[in-house]
């Protein structure tokens, strides 16, 4: 187990920046997940750490040790699993785990004593004679995780493992991972696009897009306080809303955000909170079971491309009918403001408090 | 609601284009037509005079049954072409598939003057047969060799080797002229079959630990057997049945000692105007390829599968 560190690292393909300066710490022990759109630069920036690319400038160590293009792959001690899995069509499951331990030149009877090991943890012994192509997705996810852990390595990279799974399937092997990741304390590297997944394993969170990591923190501190706007609208479903200088709440310059889920109806609030209210013009309600969604336009604030986006949930009884103007409120502790120039969150201006459309 | 374009007109009638089956059977009867006048025909007709006593040049022949085939097996020049047939066949392919896996290696690295080595690369495939034996004619000729110069120079020579004088030297010069003419066109075939190896396998394999020997064996070859195994078939077919470079190159001698089936069927049943046993010579070459052609066919279904 160690500890990753990258400084300032670059990958360029023919001039298109695909990591562009990077800098991330990951404890040893820690799952870290890299969450961003698609093309971001996720994968390109875990091959570089597995050395399966070179970095064009920057440096990453492990364990205090700088991974230099002359330490190869091979040498790095790290485990890689694939979004397909990558699993050797030619090779039963035993021989697909065995491979690594071969690769090191183990005894025999380790080897089979790892693999033994591995499979128990992850309950594939019944498949040791199976040829990869009689397995399930779910199944082979989890033989490429022995693989990949057989190996004891000291940090492990995965790329959107889960993606190739059902949505239910997927849910427990969230938990199978979670639980072997904190048994075994390996420190960990996560990819995915699915910010569901993100929130749920990760200790801490990468926000990435267009090559650089916009926000690094726990799900708490990237949902509750994003670091600028593509975070607060990247995060979060249905993103946050955004609106433009509303003079009452900010200078000009400024946006203000909250969150769907904390923009409810002003009669939700006690009476003596200090919150901040809207004339909220409901358009649509869309029924969901668990929730509502309400989609819609403040007086102060028109623009039909983005709706104003407010979620209800259950429990809240209230009747909200469309096409009606209603008074909706923000605890006004939930408001986020950002400089619309830089995108960066700014702190709160202390005088801008009290109702937005008065 | 009207829908901004009308709805699509179909063709009135059926067109021949139509008619899949009849398509079918029109497209295929030129290959069938080829296969039985210019294979089919051809191959009975061996057969029959294997059982025959015709000559070249006389109209009367009579049946004799199993006596061709008997004087050939009693015959020590037959069996010495034989076992040849079967010494430069296998040596042939082994030596290929090594050669072509290698070349393809290289070849799938980006390097400067890649086209210009690919380009060479095909022309042994491209140049005429006759003219390239020649050629090596006189690269093994026994005054001039350019390879026995070259050894010399190297200072790994010290007699002198006759290349084309002696049957052990006669077979490794065969050898070398086939090898150098099949290995290009089994480079192309290995390259091809490269490309269908799944890159994240392999780079799985070299996180794994991995080095270039346990990954080209235990993982790439795998992937190359049923494109190798094409390569090796038609190899194997390509040199049994070639008669041009034996016949130019040693001319089955010194002594018959390095024909092969083809060769020693030409020299019996054409210029030695004994058809009969020339075409019982050449009918030793079919249960051979069959074998080879059925083996292989086998192997490359099993791996196709993926089982080892
Ligand atoms: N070998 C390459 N050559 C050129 N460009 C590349 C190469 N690999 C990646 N890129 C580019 O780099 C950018 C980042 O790619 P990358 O695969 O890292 O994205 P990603 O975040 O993993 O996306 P996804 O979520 O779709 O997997 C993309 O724009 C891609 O086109
Ligand atoms: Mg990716």
């Amino acid at each position: 187990m160690a500890a990753v560190e990258i400084r300032d690292l670059h990958k360029h393909f023919e001039g298109h920046r695909a990591v562009d300066g990077v800098d991330l710490s990951v404890e040893d022990g820690e799952f870290v997940v890299l969450l961003g759109p698609s093309g971001c630069g996720k994968t390109t920036l875990l091959r570089t750490i597995a050395g399966l690319e070179e970095p064009t400038s920057g440096e990453i160590r492990l364990g205090g040790r700088v991974l230099s293009r002359d330490v190869p792959p091979r040498a790095r001690k790290i485990a890689m699993m694939f979004q397909s899995y990558a699993l050797y069509p030619h090779r039963t499951v035993f021989g697909n785990i065995a491979f690594p331990l071969k690769a090191l030149h183990t005894p025999r009877d380790e080897i089979e004593e790892k693999v033994r090991w591995a499979v128990r943890m992850f309950d594939i012994e019944r498949y040791l004679d199976r040829y990869p192509r009689h397995l399930s997705g779910g199944e082979r996810q989890r033989v490429a995780l022995c693989r990949a852990v057989v190996r004891e390595p000291q940090a492990f990279l995965l790329d959107e493992p889960l993606s190739n799974l059902d949505a239910k399937q997927r849910t427990t092997a969230r938990d199978e991972l979670k639980r072997f990741q904190e048994d075994v304390g390996i420190t960990t590297v996560y990819v995915t696009h699915d910010q569901v997944e993100a929130m749920g394993l990760g200790d801490r969170i990468a926000v990435m897009n267009a090559g650089k990591v916009h926000q690094f923190g726990t799900p708490a501190e990237v949902y509750e306080h994003p670091a600028d706007i593509f975070v607060a609208t990247f995060i979060g479903l249905p993103p946050m809303n955004l609106l433009e200088s509303i003079e009452a709440l900010a200078p000009a310059g400024m946006l203000v955000g909250f969150r769907p889920e904390h923009f409810l109806p002003r009669s939700a609030f006690g009476e003596d909170e200090d919150v901040t209210t809207f004339r909220y013009h409901v358009r649509r309600v869309e029924y969901l079971g668990s929730e509502r969604y309400l989609y819609g336009s403040l007086d102060a604030h028109e623009d039909p491309e983005k709706p104003i986006i407010a979620r209800l949930p259950a429990m809240l009884r209230l009747e909200v009918e469309a096409d009606r103007t209603h008074e909706f409120a923000v605890h006004s502790g939930q408001l986020r403001y950002f400089d619309e120039e830089s995108g960066q969150r700014r702190d709160p201006p202390g005088a801008a408090r009290g109702r937005a459309d008065a | 609601m009207r829908l901004p374009f009308g709805p699509i007109e179909l063709p009135p009638r059926e067109t021949f284009a139509d008619r899949e089956s009849l398509l079918a059977k029109v497209m295929l009867a030129p290959a069938v037509l080829y296969v039985a006048v210019l294979v089919g025909i051809p191959f009975v007709l061996a057969i029959l005079l294997s059982f025959s006593n015709a000559r070249a040049g006389s109209l009367s022949f009579s049946w004799v049954g199993l006596s061709n085939y008997a004087a050939v097996l009693s015959d020590p020049t037959f069996r010495r072409a034989l076992l040849n047939t079967v010494i430069v066949t296998v040596a042939v392919q082994v030596l290929v598939v090594i050669l072509a896996t290698a070349a393809a290696m290289v070849f799938r690295a980006a390097f400067v003057g890649k086209r210009i080595m690919r380009f060479f690369l095909l022309l042994p495939w491209a140049v005429p047969i006759t003219l390239a034996v020649m050629a090596w004619t006189w690269i093994f000729d026994s005054t001039f060799s350019v390879v026995n110069w070259t050894l010399k120079v190297a200072g790994l020579l010290h007699g002198w080797l006759y290349w084309l004088g002696s049957p052990t030297l006669g077979l490794i010069a065969i050898i070398i002229v086939q090898v150098w003419r099949l290995f290009p066109f089994a480079t192309v075939i290995v390259l091809a079959g490269m490309t269908s190896i799944p890159q994240d396998v392999v780079e799985a394999a070299i996180m794994d630990g991995a080095g270039f020997w346990r990954r080209l064996f235990q993982i790439e070859l795998p992937f190359l057997l049923p494109v190798v195994t094409v390569a090796v078939l038609f190899g194997i077919v390509y040199t049994a049945t070639n008669m041009s470079v034996v016949y130019l190159l040693t001319g089955g001698g010194p002594a018959d000692s390095t024909h092969v089936l083809p060769t020693l069927a030409f020299q019996r049943g054409i210029e030695g105007l004994d058809l009969g046993q020339g075409a019982a010579i050449a009918l030793f070459l079919l249960p051979f390829l069959l074998v080879a052609a059925i083996g292989m066919l086998r192997i490359a279904r099993r791996s196709e599968m993926g089982s080892p």
